[in-house]
This record gives C-alpha cells, structure tokens and sequence, in this order.
C-alpha cells in the first residue's frame, strides 16, 4: 500500500529556511507571498492487507524515528 | 508539580522567599510581566545565586586584563594594540532535549558574547561529554551535538578548532557541551554592554521575537530532569546561522563607524536581561515599547515577548541622531531591526505593552539584587572510603593495555568529529584539531594564541580540588608546549545539584583548586559560566570544571612544535618530574579494571611553573613536544608515532609507570647531541624509529595495528549497522 | 589586471580569496552581491561559504543576485570565472556549469586535504599545471557530490581517493570553453607551507594569467 507521511515543524518552532525563501521570493518579486514554511514529504510503499492497521503501524514509525517530536508533528495518509 | 492552580511565581520556577524579596524591593504586589523578568533573571543560570558567593574567589587580576568578569566576555591585552576577547559558555540540558539544536544555539550564544564586546570571533572550541557509545542513546545524542556544532559553525563562518571529548556512565542522562570563542579586536573597538546616557535609544536587531525558549532559562537550565521533562519539551530553541552571520557582519560594520555606544546580546533571559543589565551598568532608567518589538508571532503576551529567548538577536544603545544611519547598515545587511526603546534618567525600568504600562521595576535590581545564597556544604564521606582503597596496579601486557586505550573512544583519533568542523577558515590556523593545543596566528603581527581546553570529570570526582588544580595546570602545559605563555583563564563549572550539600562542596573546592593553582601561575581568571542541576533522577554528574586556557606567543615559533615533524633517530626524552606509579583516576583504571578509585597524586605549584616556563621555551627549537596526560607516557608516545609514521622503542619496561597520568611531565622528541637541556630536568626514555612501537620488553606492535586502532576508535562505534 | 570577489549575504571565504590572490601578486576587489556593473574587472571569483545559509537548495537564492548578470556576460565573453566551493554551487545552480552539487556520499561534512591529478590544463585553473600533476589542497563542504546527468562536463581536476561520490571523481568541472570553472576544495587553502601545502598557488596563479588579455 502507498502511505504518503507529511513531517510539519511544530507552528511554534521556527522556520530560518521559510523565512529566508519568503525574502528571496519578495526580492523577486513575488511580494503577494505571506509566509512560508519548509517541510518534509516521505512516500513510503508498505506491505499490508488492512488500510487501518497500516495506518497505525505506520504512525508508529514516525513516533519513532521518522518525526522529531520536539520539533514535529505528523500526519499519516494511506492509499 | 506544575498545575495551573499554582501561584504564578512557583510556575515560573521561583521560590516563596524570592518572591518575598521581590515585594519587598517593589513594596507592593508585582505585576506578571515584572514576574516574568524576575524568574528569568534571578534564575541560576542567568543569576548565579548558588555559585557567585564562591566565584568571588577566583583572581580576576593582572596588568593585562582589560575587561574582567561582570561584561560579556572578558578582554586581555596582547600588546601593541591588539585586544583578545573570550568567553565558555554550556548548553547541556538542552542539548539532551534536542542535541543538534541544543548545541548549534550553544554556539550562536557564545559568538554573540564575542562579538557584542567588538570583536571579530575567530575561532571556536568545543568541550562535549556524553555516556558510553555502546548504548544507542548516547551515539545519538554524540552524533546530534557534533553535528549541530559544525552545521552551525561552519555555517556562521567561524573555524572550530580544537575541543575535548569525555565519555562516562553518569554524563548519559546529563550530556555536557560546553563551547568556548575568542575574538580579535583592536583596543579602539572595545564596545561595552552599556546603555548609555538618557536621550540614547535602544534598537533591537536580528530575527524577529517568537515563544522559542519561553522559560528556557528558568526552566531548562535551572532544573533537573525526571519524569515530569517531558512537559519542558517544546522550550528549545532553534539557531539561523545565516541570520548570525549578517548580524556579526552588520554588528562589526557598526563598530567601525563608530555609531554605537554600548552592545548588549539577547541570551538566557532575552530582552529583560538586553534591556535592564546595560541600563542597570550605566546607572540609568530605559523605557520600552514592546509593540515595537518585531515579531514572528502574533498575539503574544508581555511576560512572553519579556521571556523569549528567540536566537540571533541584538541590543545596540545608540546616539539619536545616528538612528538612521544604524538603521541603515541593517537594511543593508538584510536584518529586520526596531527602535524598541529609549534611556531615561532615573533608575526605572518601564515596559509598554497595548498601550499600558506593565512593568515598572529599578532596572539594576533585576541583575543586582538577585538572591545570594549559601548553600550548605558537606564533604561525601565516600571520598574517604576512595582514597582508602588505592588503584590496583594494571597486571596486564602493556600492549593489551596500549592498545585498549588507544581503542578508547576517549582516547583515539577525533578525526570523526574535527573532519565535520571546518577548522581551516581565515588561513590562520597554524596548529589545529588534534594537538595540544591549537595555535592560531594573529596576521599583520609575529604573533600567535594558542588555547587548550581541558576537563576530567572522573579526576574531580576522586578529589574535586587536585583534579580542578591538576586540568588547571594541565591547560597552562598544553598551551605551553604549543608556543605560547599562558596568560588568561575562562572556566565552566558544571556541576549536579547544588541544593545537595556534597555537590556545593565539590564545587567549592573545585573553585578553590583552581585558584589556587591561577595564583601560583599568576593566571587571572577572566570569565566563567556555571552550570548545576546536572542530575538525572537523583544521581548527579562528576564534578566536571573545564578550563579554557589562553595564552600568547610572541613571536610565534616558526615552524611550531608538531607531532609529525618526529623523524627515525630522534631521541624520546620525558621531562619533569619522574612520575609514580598511582593510576587513581587515570584512563588505564577505567579501560582496564572499570573502576574509579584511589587518591590522585596531588599537583606540585613550583614544579608546574618550572615545567611549563620549559616547555614555552624548548616550543623555539625542539621539533616536537607533546603533553602526558590520558594514558600517560605510552599513549603520548603512540600519537607521536601515529602522527609521524615512524615507530618507536620505550626502554622503561613498568607497566603502571607507562600509563601513570602524574603531572607536570610533557615528551621531547628532538635529534641526538641537542645540548641545550639543564640537567636532572627529565630523562631519556626512548627513540623513534623502526616500523613498530616496543614498550619495554613486551613485542613490538606494528605501527599500523596502532595506527589503525587509534584511527578507527570511533568510527567503528558510530557505523550504522550492516 | 583585476578580479572581483563577489560577496552574498553568508559567503566566508572572501577575504581569504583575496588575501591568497594578494600573496600571489593578483589585484582583488570584493564586491557586494547587489553590484550590477563589473566592467571594470577581468576576472570574477565566486568564493566559498554558506550564501543564503544554503536554504532552499545550496546557491539557489544567490543565482538570482544582481551581479550574476554581470557574471553571465563575462562567462559569455570569454572571461575568467572560478566558482569555489559554494561559487561552485552558485554556477551549476545558475546555468554556466553543468550539473548541479549534492550531498556527500557519506551524508557528513567533510574539512581534511586531500589529493587531486589535473586531467585537464585547458581551462582557467588547470593552465599553469600539468596533466597528471598532483595537488593536495583542502576540501570544506557538505555538498560535494557532483551530478551531471548530461555528462557534458570538462573534468580539469579528479579526486585521487573519491571522498564524497562525485560523478567522475570530478572535484573541478569547466565550461566547454574552459573559461568558466567551478572546483570544490580551496585552493586558496593551499597557499601557505605553514599551513599545510602550497599546492594550491599553481591553480591560482593559472587563474591570474588568465586575466591578461589572451
């Protein structure tokens, strides 16, 4: 099965990269651009016959390893 | 138990009695952002109220101090116009919470320390310790620091250059990273953290305001850890290395012009310590204008803007009429800044906040009148039972013994951490990562500084005084051998828990060792950091001061000492005292038996001056000196073979006289018939030569097992597994 | 016979360019990344560092500075253009050189010497050296693996033992008329004796000749 796991910073940590791409952006032009964060996509192709324990187990490695829960938060979507 | 239904100074992190005092001082009830800036400031990190009655007794002065403890960094003279500026400072809780970046803001705050006094930073030095390698927690917490401290420096563009490593069960749950700077100044650029006269005007620079770190100094570095941690989570703060560099970029184009009249950085404490310490230094009032402060966050509240510790920000105090003008240059720079402030006369503090005042405090009694206390002190009665029971003598080949130290994570090469640090940056670093100490030269001058930083938690831990005296003299040697005449001390003090009496006692006798050995070298001590609450569920790291050690050489020797410059038929001398064979406290104890006891041989004051006024002079002739320290005088030799590529014979066949750590000794390696040595000053020991490494009677060990055991040291712990 | 040494926001590795430069009897300039005017220079080098603190993608922001205009007419003329490191990174980034830089193999920064053969003496940096000369001089980055999926790249200068995954062991790539160069360890690093090698002066000082009028 396709998971696709996005990784977002935590709103309250900050971004040096989204704001360093806004200003760039603004520099060129692109002023109607308000904010920007930079986050991580990871696709990942997983044996398994049932969506929702998939789902979970899936969950369970980005509690694990994936995400950096002080800094992270995840979401997970099957299929 | 941190409840909502708290009064709200305990959920700060402060004491009923400290609030007591707080009334006292404002004669009626503080309002929650005057709280706010209270629990930042007078927390231990920021205030120092367990440790300041005791660091009174460091000597602070010489002729060429300039700028002793109390500003930002402390400032020492080199001679002819140049100034050098240098401050340690520790991260280590959070660097446990989040290590890549608990120790790249590490790094951020003590450039800002640097170069708020003026001073282009130079270089960096970095002091980690962590628990043993083999548990997967610790490779990860190792792998996060070192990686946080290059991808910030190297991004900052600050060379790392040299730092040590220290690996031992009880740094597991409470990892050190303590990093050091020295910057490069001249005397008509020292800027001090003043604010000025009234009329002056506060401009706040750098990355706008958010809710990093809210609390972080009160809660992170100002508590253990336990269970309850896990709350403290989201307080770390995250370091923009591009945003420092444009910062120290603007900050020294500023000095230059001559548009500013005092600097202050926003560290632990963010703008209530940036607004009230330069005030408070120059005796006068300041009102700020929260609104004016630029934010990433909205909707934040005052005690929050008073408490962030967002990173990569300055305070410059600036004449009005030259307002415009700074402001220019930070434009230019591409760094967001804001007139947040003006100096009154007066003493008061005033913050605004949404139109209303909600804050009105005496700007000096938030770094002044913080709480002092003396804590409790009791020698641990184990201390006795250690010394009681000497270390055992090794019993073993001492190849077995050589080559377990030399597989010592401790001990073996740090190429796996100094190969991520750029340590080449500027053309200047003439000895690097790797030697004793790292030389770094002063273009335009025959000058050159050499710095060496040193620790050793479990030395301190057997004697907190000898120990603190011994890496004191220690540093001074190492500096020595590199060139260079030791002339100033910073110290980081990292310590358990200092509510517990035989914690304040091991760090008021750390404190007096190295006093005392500053006082026999007549070194002063020009700055310091203190970090307490090193404890995990109850159990508190070793004693670990660490010492950063400066010192000058002038002129520098031209070609300096180096290891590699050993060559086949050179002589081994050992010079100093001839040691004994106590292996208390040394890396041999531990690698071997795994224990940690015996009393260690106690430092000799007049013995150090004498070995150390040698070294700084045999560094003008003699191609190369190494300092004995971890695993005495068979693991310095092993580095001079390895770094060389030529193998060696050590005549001396006792085995606990190989691997004895006693001071005061240092390895001369120099051509037959050099005549300049005074007599009874050391002892041959050996010569370089030959494709293997003989100790004694034992057999000769193929220089290339040696150096492979040496290089592969970490490496071999940190590989992902197959 | 001048060369400018551009400056964006996050280079660091300018003042040793020209301090190098200097030693060698070359005439350098810095000259801020907002400069739209280099008539007056015969040379240009995009020197080391962390412009734009490499966010978004290593030289991807800087490619878009003001002063690249100038650097793509001169690289159109003919003129001398040494990318270093991070300038490396700017000119893959902006077009001049093909390819583009990502991370070491190994996924760690990487700051020790290493040694490189000259394979190519017919561009800017390799002129005043010969093929199969070695050269040891230090290498300083993250993003040192060199990609070229259209395998157009001159290699002037390979890496003896390949440190980061480099296609081609490529640690310097020209421009087909080898007026454009972009190498990733310093050359401006290998100066001094003192310091560690001198191997770095016969790059550089292939670099300056290439400034006088051909």
């Amino acid at each position: 099965m396709k998971v696709t796991v996005e990784i977002t910073r935590r709103p309250e940590i900050a971004d040096p990269q989204g704001t360093t791409i806004q200003r760039a952006l603004h520099d060129l032009g692109h002023n109607e651009v308000m904010s920007v964060r930079v986050d991580r996509v990871i696709h990942l192709e997983v044996d398994g016959e049932e969506p929702g324990e998939v789902q979970n187990r899936v969950e369970e490695m980005c509690r694990q390893v994936l995400a950096n829960p002080v800094l992270e938060d995840f979401t997970v979507e099957v299929g | 138990m941190t409840t909502a239904t708290q009064p709200l100074h305990r959920r700060l992190g402060m004491t009923d009695e400290e609030y007591g005092s707080v009334l006292g001082l404002l004669e009626r009830e503080p309002r929650p952002a005057e709280l706010a800036m209270y629990s930042v400031m007078w927390s231990e990190h920021c205030s120092y109220k367990s440790s300041r009655a005791h660091l009174r007794r460091f000597p602070t002065e010489a002729p060429w101090v300039v700028v002793g403890p109390g500003e930002n960094a402390g400032v020492v003279d080199l001679g002819d116009g140049w100034l050098a500026a240098l401050r340690i400072e520790s991260h280590n809780h959070p660097s446990f919470v989040e290590p890549y970046q608990g120790a790249a803001t590490g790094v951020g705050g003590i450039l800002r320390d640097v170069f708020t006094m003026g001073a282009r930073p130079i270089a960096l030095w970095d002091q980690i310790r962590f628990g043993p390698l083999d548990e997967s927690k610790n490779r990860y917490l190792f792998n996060g620091v070192v990686s946080g401290i290059a991808g910030y420096g190297n991004a900052v563009g600050v060379p790392t250059v040299g730092g040590e490593i220290e690996f031992d069960p009880c740094y597991s749950g409470n990892p050190l990273v303590n990093v050091m700077c020295l910057g490069i100044l001249r005397r008509e650029q020292l800027v001090l953290g003043t604010a000025g006269t009234p009329g002056t005007v506060a401009i706040l620079l750098g990355r706008a305001t958010g809710r990093d770190g809210i609390g972080g100094a009160s809660v992170l570095a100002s508590a253990s850890f336990d269970e309850e941690s896990q709350e403290k989570r989201p307080s770390v703060q995250v370091g923009d290395p591009f945003e420092e560099k444009k910062l120290i970029e603007a900050c020294l184009e500023l000095y230059d012009r001559g548009l500013v009249v005092g600097v202050q950085d926003l560290g632990a404490a963010g703008l209530s310590c940036a607004t009230s310490e330069p005030a408070g230094r120059a005796g006068v009032g300041i009102d700020v204008d929260l609104d004016a402060v630029h934010v990433r966050e909205s909707g934040m509240t005052a005690p929050e803007l008073l408490m962030s510790e967002s990173q990569e920000r300055m305070m410059a105090f600036v004449s009005p009429e030259l307002v415009a003008e700074v402001l220019a240059i930070a434009s230019k720079w591409e760094i967001d800044s804001a007139v947040v402030g003006v100096v009154q006369a007066g003493e008061t503090l005033t913050v605004r906040h949404a139109g209303r005042v909600v804050a009105e405090v005496p700007a000096a009694s938030l770094a002044d009148d913080a709480p002092l206390y003396d804590r409790p002190m009791r020698r641990p009665g184990w201390i006795d039972e250690l010394w009681a029971n000497p270390a055992a003598g090794l019993e073993a080949d001492p190849v077995e013994v050589l080559l377990g130290l030399l597989d010592d994570p401790a001990l073996g090469s740090t190429a796996w951490v100094h190969e991520q640090y750029d340590h080449m940056l500027f053309l200047n670093t003439v000895v690097g990562p790797g030697g004793d100490g790292s030389l770094i030269r002063v273009r335009g001058t025959d000058k050159a500084l050499a710095v060496s930083t040193d620790g050793n938690g479990r030395l301190c831990h057997l004697d907190p005084r000898a120990g603190a005296a011994r890496i004191v003299y220690e540093a001074a040697l190492n500096v020595a051998v590199t060139g260079a005449r030791p002339m100033a001390v910073v110290d980081n003090l990292n310590f358990g828990n200092p509510e517990k009496p035989e914690v304040m006692w091991q760090f008021r006798e750390s404190v007096e060792g190295i006093s005392e050995a500053c006082e026999a070298l007549g070194i002063p001590v020009v700055g310091g950091n203190v970090s307490f609450y090193n404890e995990t569920d109850g159990v508190d790291i070793h004693p670990t001061p660490v010492v950063g050690m400066l010192g000058l050489a002038d002129p520098m020797p031209n070609p300096p000492p180096q290891l590699s410059r050993a060559v086949e038929g050179m002589e081994i001398w050992e010079i100093g005292p001839a040691p004994s064979a106590n292996l208390a406290g040394s890396a041999a104890q531990r690698v071997m038996h795994g224990t940690l006891t015996g009393r260690p041989t106690t430092p000799d004051p007049e013995t150090a001056k004498r070995v150390i006024a040698t070294a700084a002079e045999l560094a003008h002739s003699v191609p190369v000196l190494h300092d004995i320290s971890d695993g005495g005088l068979a693991v310095a030799v092993a580095e001079i073979c390895i770094a060389a590529g030529v193998g060696a014979t050590i005549v001396d066949s006792d085995t606990d006289l190989l691997f004895t750590e006693d001071p005061h000794r240092f390895v001369a390696v120099f051509e037959p018939g050099y005549v300049d040595l005074p007599d009874g000053i050391g002892r041959r020991v050996g010569t370089m030569g030959g494709e293997t490494l003989i100790l004694g009677q034992s057999e000769p060990i193929p220089l290339d097992l040696v150096a492979g055991t040496y290089r592969n040291a970490i490496p071999r712990r940190m590989a992902p597994s197959p | 016979m001048r060369s400018a040494v551009v400056v964006f926001p996050g280079t660091n590795c300018e003042h040793d360019v020209v301090h190098a430069l200097s030693v060698l009897g070359g005439d350098a300039e810095l000259v801020w990344h907002r400069e739209t005017d280099l008539s007056e220079f015969d040379g240009v080098v995009l020197p080391g560092g962390f412009a734009h603190g490499d966010y978004l993608r290593t030289g991807a922001i800087a490619r878009f500075s003001p002063v690249m205009a100038e650097i793509e007419r001169m690289a159109g003329e003919g003129r001398p253009v040494l990318g270093i490191c991070n300038g490396f990174q700017v000119l893959c980034e902006a077009g001049l050189l093909p390819g583009a830089l990502i991370a070491n193999r190994d996924l760690a920064f990487i700051c020790r010497f290493v040694d490189l053969e000259v394979t190519d003496t017919g561009t800017i940096l390799t002129r005043a050296a010969e093929v199969g000369q070695r050269i040891r001089i230090p290498l300083n980055s993250y993003e040192g693996n060199w990609v070229d999926p259209s395998d157009s790249g001159r290699i002037a200068l390979r890496y003896v033992d390949d440190p980061n995954g480099s296609q081609g062991s490529a640690a310097a790539v020209a421009n087909e008329a080898g007026n454009v160069v972009g190498v990733m360890p310093h050359p401006e690093r290998g100066v001094d004796e003192l310091l560690g090698s001198g191997d770095g002066r016969v790059l550089l000082e292939g670099f300056l000749h290439s400034l006088l009028p051909a």
